[in-house]
């Protein structure tokens, strides 16, 4: 019965909306053509290859731990979007190089610590001239530093932006502090490219690879990005269900006119959603270059898009629905690879945000906002 | 200070196509008086060259902002797809323009019309474009538009870049898109340079008796061309907006539910004026990007959209003759006259180190030296700071713009009382 | 037939005004078992009413009764749960707004609705419909823009009109945004009534109006009726509503409570029940 009136539910939302039916089909054939090409079959229909074609069981593992890997640090990074879009109201266009922030403030803290006493000039240590390239396993202590200073840093740099662009406005319509954050992006980014410069520069390099099966393997770095972010996300929500102030910032993200009634402090709120959303985007951008090992001063900008679709993805406003949005961004991102070619994965990730914008705008977990 | 206030209140009360124009000419005088300042003996051709410079970046932020004017400063269709659409005419020209046979290897075929018909089809494609995107998305609330609009450009620019469309045949026909490595085509600037060194050959000859090399004579009459199509758009978008057509928009912006209960099919005029302005950010793709007959998907990243942002919201947005202004401003005194200066601040002999740290380090010593000379050699950097900086503090102190609030009824007639005769009450 | 019960009673008690019948018989509008939920909360629970041509009826109802709610399914601003709305002997139910007000049914809004960037004088030349000067290419094209501009004329001169008869010509220049919260009423007054309608739905329009302009507008309303139209009116002040309306719609708790002339309504005891118990 149960499946009986799922099938008759589905049957009635495909003739409601004719966008969700086509969808529906897209997706069946997508699992379905996975499925066959890792039995690595082709199936053939006058002549033309229908589905199927070859895929290792190996290559496809080793494509969902790169998309879950991508997909963990920009949910983190995530967390403080969806907050301030749903808090303060407003698409912020300058949380993308809040990320980038945060990484150069990070790696710049790794780079000293690991060269202590190392035989090289300051702009070197500071500028990762130094031909020194960190690891987890083998350069531990300075990358915790740096993920230290990266949460920190980051949430002193988000502060002050708040203090000198958004606090004097609030109250203004969601268009105008749309447009100050662009401000705030174009002003931060180039303030680290002049510091910085504009070249990419290698930061971090894995020291240990382990096998896990023949064909996927995984570095020192990646398992210290998965541990990080697993446990940041584990963090972030006993500090939503257990306290007070958590509660308050669900209550505030659902309905702002419902908070100021029941009396929380909505200053204290704003400010603590600048702090947390501030350190998760700044220690996901720390782990992102972790990851990819390079860092250059407009690497954020250039995710943010990708973060907006994981927010988007997830529902504006749930923060849970940002890491899972996340996590199938960033699945997506790498996954697509099997049906396209490489120029068009992050096409296809970006097509994804129009579609779920468009067809369900409140997030593919809809409505159930409030965590 | 009250002086200028004064000249500027003054200014104001000109007609818009004066106050425009002097504007403009007044930043060239700007600009050669920078360059006579650094140019020594080659003063008046540097001149020539900034001013040739700056006229083309006016002309095609000019362009740009009218059409963004009318989505989103008449509709508030927040469109930040700008560089997209820029990208499917500047494309679509490109490929219907480039020769059969190109001459350069690796050059990509495409189907050798004139420019008279490819920059049409690129207004075309990239209005189209526009309507099979705002179809679904016109329903969305503003941030949720911009969002779209800025994936679907994306997509556009990751789409002309994919070795896959890079050059494929169907029906005979081989074109593309020249993948990451652009492709080449009939060349705008190249019709103007044939009528420079043809029939305008006595004004190049006495450019160059003065000193103007032909080049830059060429590089002045691209942009004055330019001009001359903002010119025409200006005087078609304000007949469109100086109507019915423009209150319905206009009232769209306020509130779309009110218009739309006053008997406002809200949808059509919303694509209408969607259509109109992809167009021409189309065109404007095509002329500015593709100047020198060549594009490639890197010209086309979302941060042109973002400087053509600030360069109306500077102008004050909902005003063609802002937008126009918003336009110089931005190009001349944000964008190129920070990195002319920088290239000639004075750095009191001290050359450029490397990095940051060997720049402030020297502070110590009481040497700022270094830091200048650092600063000068970055100031095309810090220019898009400022332009930050100057974005914020407009959205925050002034967001009606460099006008301030400008009373620019949408109307196609006069709109005082039609006979002033009735108690002697007049409203101006 | 599909009258609630709790009206039964009310039309043997009214049977001396003609209205009641005029408004079962030909109704302009005709409301039948409108239901609107949000979420999971039900805002209008199953309301039926008729309008009658010409006439000024109307509705009100305690705070959260549900009478705006019902304004904005009528109107095509929120698509109805359920039920049917017919006009002019036509189903609308769930038509755009647009649509409607293009078959002569438009309204105000409770919360004025000014479009605050443009001058009362746009706000007024916006309304008058079919405009020839709306198409875009009549706008720009030399030679048809002058017919535009022809046409324009005439609305311009109409819109001095309707200010100068609000009362607020001297304002003709201003930004609407700008205007207080009475002259904000009287402007979307003249705004709605410059569409040419058929019917006008009223949304509380006399709220933070001076009494002279007040008396002035209910004037204008019977003039207007005399001219063949119809008006359905939610307002807070009972006075007007028994010294003006002809019919009365009570609403309570999303559903119709009771109707009939003024002093059918103040002599039901569920209508003060409604009122004292209400959820105010």
């Amino acid at each position: 019965m149960g499946i009986a009136k799922s099938v008759s539910e589905g049957r009635q939302l495909a003739v409601e909306r004719p966008g969700v039916g086509v969808l529906a089909v897209v997706l069946l054939y997508l699992v379905a053509d996975l499925l066959v090409k890792l039995s690595g079959t082709t199936v053939l229909a006058f002549g033309v290859p229908l589905i199927g074609g070859s895929l290792s069981t190996g290559s496809l593992l080793s494509m969902i731990l790169d998309g879950l890997l991508v997909g963990l640090a920009v949910g983190l990074a995530g967390i403080g979007l969806s907050m301030t879009y749903s808090i303060l109201d407003f698409a912020n266009f300058a949380h993308g190089d809040t990320v980038t922030a945060g990484a150069f403030l990070g790696w710049v803290a790794a780079s000293l610590t690991a060269t202590i006493g190392a035989d090289a000039a300051l702009s070197e240590r500071f500028l990762f001239d130094t031909g020194r390239q960190l690891g987890a396993a083998s350069a531990l202590l300075p990358i915790l530093v740096g993920l230290v200073v990266a949460a920190i840093g980051t949430v002193a740099v988000v502060l002050l932006i708040d203090r000198l662009t958004y606090r004097p406005m609030r109250g203004a319509d969601n268009i105008s502090l749309l447009i100050a954050s662009i401000g705030v992006a174009l002003a931060l980014r180039y303030l680290i490219a002049f510091v910085f410069g504009t070249q990419t520069s290698g930061v971090a390099s894995s020291s240990v690879r382990f096998l896990i099966l023949p064909g996927l393997a995984v570095t020192d770095n990646e398992l210290a990005l998965l541990f990080v972010s697993v446990s940041l996300m584990v963090g972030v929500h006993l500090l939503l269900q257990r306290t007070k102030l958590g509660k308050a910032m669900r209550a505030m993200a659902d309905n702002e006119d419902l908070a100021r009634v029941t009396g929380i402090p909505t200053g204290r709120v704003v400010r603590f959603t600048w702090i947390l959303g501030g350190a998760l985007a700044g220690v996901g951008g720390y782990l992102l270059v972790l990851e990819s090992g390079t860092i250059s001063f407009n690497f954020g900008w250039i995710l943010l898009l990708l973060i907006f679709a994981a927010v988007i993805v997830g529902g504006i406003g749930s923060i849970y629905g940002a890491m899972a949005g996340g996590v199938l961004i960033g699945l997506v991102d790498s996954l697509a690879l099997i049906w396209l070619p490489s120029g068009l994965t992050r096409a296809a990730a970006f097509a994804v945000l129009i579609v779920v914008l468009l067809l369900r705008p409140s997030g593919i977990f809809g409505g159930v906002s409030t965590a | 200070m009250s002086a200028l206030d004064d000249a500027w209140a003054r200014a104001e009360r000109l007609p818009d196509a004066v106050l425009v124009a002097g504007y403009i000419v007044a930043l060239w005088l700007v600009l050669a008086v920078v360059a006579a300042a650094v140019g020594g003996q080659q003063a008046t051709n540097l001149a020539a060259g900034f001013v040739g410079s700056v006229t083309l970046l006016i002309g095609a932020y000019a362009l740009l902002t009218l059409a963004l004017n009318l989505q989103w400063g008449y509709t508030g269709l927040f469109n930040i797809g700008i560089a997209g659409f820029m990208a499917v005419g500047a494309y679509t020209t490109a490929i219907l323009t480039a020769p059969v046979n190109p001459s350069t290897a690796g050059g990509v075929p495409g189907f050798g019309l004139p420019l008279w018909v490819g920059l049409p089809g690129g207004m075309v494609a990239a209005a189209v474009v526009g309507a099979v995107a705002a179809l679904p998305a016109l329903r969305l609330r503003a941030d949720y538009l911009a969002i779209v609009t800025v994936a679907l450009s994306e997509i556009i620019r990751l789409f002309v870049n994919w070795r896959g469309a890079a050059e494929v045949t169907y029906f005979g026909q081989t074109f593309g898109t020249g993948g990451a490595t652009g492709i080449g085509f009939k060349s705008p600037r190249r019709v103007v340079a044939d009528l420079v060194t043809g029939v305008g050959q006595p004004v190049v000859s006495a450019a160059q008796s003065v000193g103007v090399s032909a080049p830059n004579v060429v590089n002045i009459a691209y942009g004055l061309g330019l001009l001359v199509l903002v010119a025409a758009s200006f005087w078609l978008l304000n007949r469109l907006v100086e109507s019915p057509f423009g209150r319905v928009l206009k009232s769209i912006r306020e509130d779309e539910t009110v218009t739309q209960s006053l008997g406002k099919d809200t949808r059509l005029f919303k694509i209408k004026a969607f259509m109109i302005g992809c167009a021409l950010m189309g065109l404007a793709g095509a002329l500015f990007r593709g100047n020198a007959g060549y594009i490639s998907p890197a010209q086309f990243r979302p941060t042109v959209t973002f400087y053509i942002f600030a360069a109306l919201i500077i102008g004050g947005s909902g005003s063609n003759t802002g937008s126009i202004l918003g336009a110089a401003t931005f190009t001349a005194l944000l964008f190129y006259l920070p990195a002319r200066l920088g290239e000639n601040l004075p750095t009191f002999g001290a050359s450029s180190p490397g990095n940051i740290i060997d720049a402030v380090g020297p502070l110590g010593a009481l040497n700022p030296g270094p830091l200048v000379a650092y600063v000068a050699g970055n100031v095309s950097t810090l220019r898009f700071v400022l332009i930050g900086v100057v974005l914020i503090y407009i959205v925050q102190h002034r967001p009606q713009g460099l006008l301030g609030y400008r009373n620019e009824p949408a109307a196609s007639v006069d709109l005082s009382r039609p006979r002033a005769d009735d108690g002697g009450e007049t409203d101006e | 037939m599909s009258e609630p019960d709790t009206a039964e009673p009310m039309s043997a008690t009214a049977t001396d005004v003609p209205t009641t019948s005029d408004a079962v018989d030909a109704p302009l509008l005709e409301v039948d078992g409108l239901r609107k939920e949000f979420g999971g909360v039900t805002a209008v629970d199953g309301a039926s009413f008729r309008v009658a041509p010409g006439s000024l009826t109307g509705l009100i109802g305690p705070n959260g009764a549900g009478k705006s709610t019902t304004f904005n399914c009528i109107t095509g601003i929120h698509e109805p749960t359920g039920g049917t709305v017919r006009f002019d002997g036509q189903d609308v139910t769930g038509l755009a707004p647009y649509t409607l007000a293009k078959r002569g049914l438009v309204r105000t809004f409770q919360i004025a609705r000014e479009l605050s960037e443009m001058t009362v004088l746009e706000n007024v030349m916006l309304a008058p419909p079919g405009q020839r000067g709306e198409s875009a290419t009549r706008a720009v094209l030399p030679g048809l823009r002058e017919q535009v501009q022809e046409a324009e004329r005439e609305v311009v001169d109409a819109a001095w009109e309707t200010l100068d008869f609000f009362e607020i010509d001297h304002l003709a220049h201003e930004n609407a945004g700008s205007l207080s919260g009475g002259q904000r009423k009287l402007l979307e007054m003249a705004r709605v009534l410059s569409t040419d309608p058929e019917m006008v739905l009223l949304d509380e329009p006399l709220a933070g109006v001076n009494p002279t302009l007040e008396e002035k507008l209910l004037d204008r309303v019977d003039e207007l009726r005399r001219d063949g139209l119809t008006f359905l009116l939610v307002e807070h002040d009972m006075d007007v509503i028994m010294r003006h309306c002809e019919h009365i719609i009570v609403m309570h708790q999303g559903q119709v409570l009771a109707e009939g002339d003024a002093s059918t309504i103040q002599s039901d005891e569920r209508v003060l029940e409604a009122y004292l118990g209400g959820d105010v």
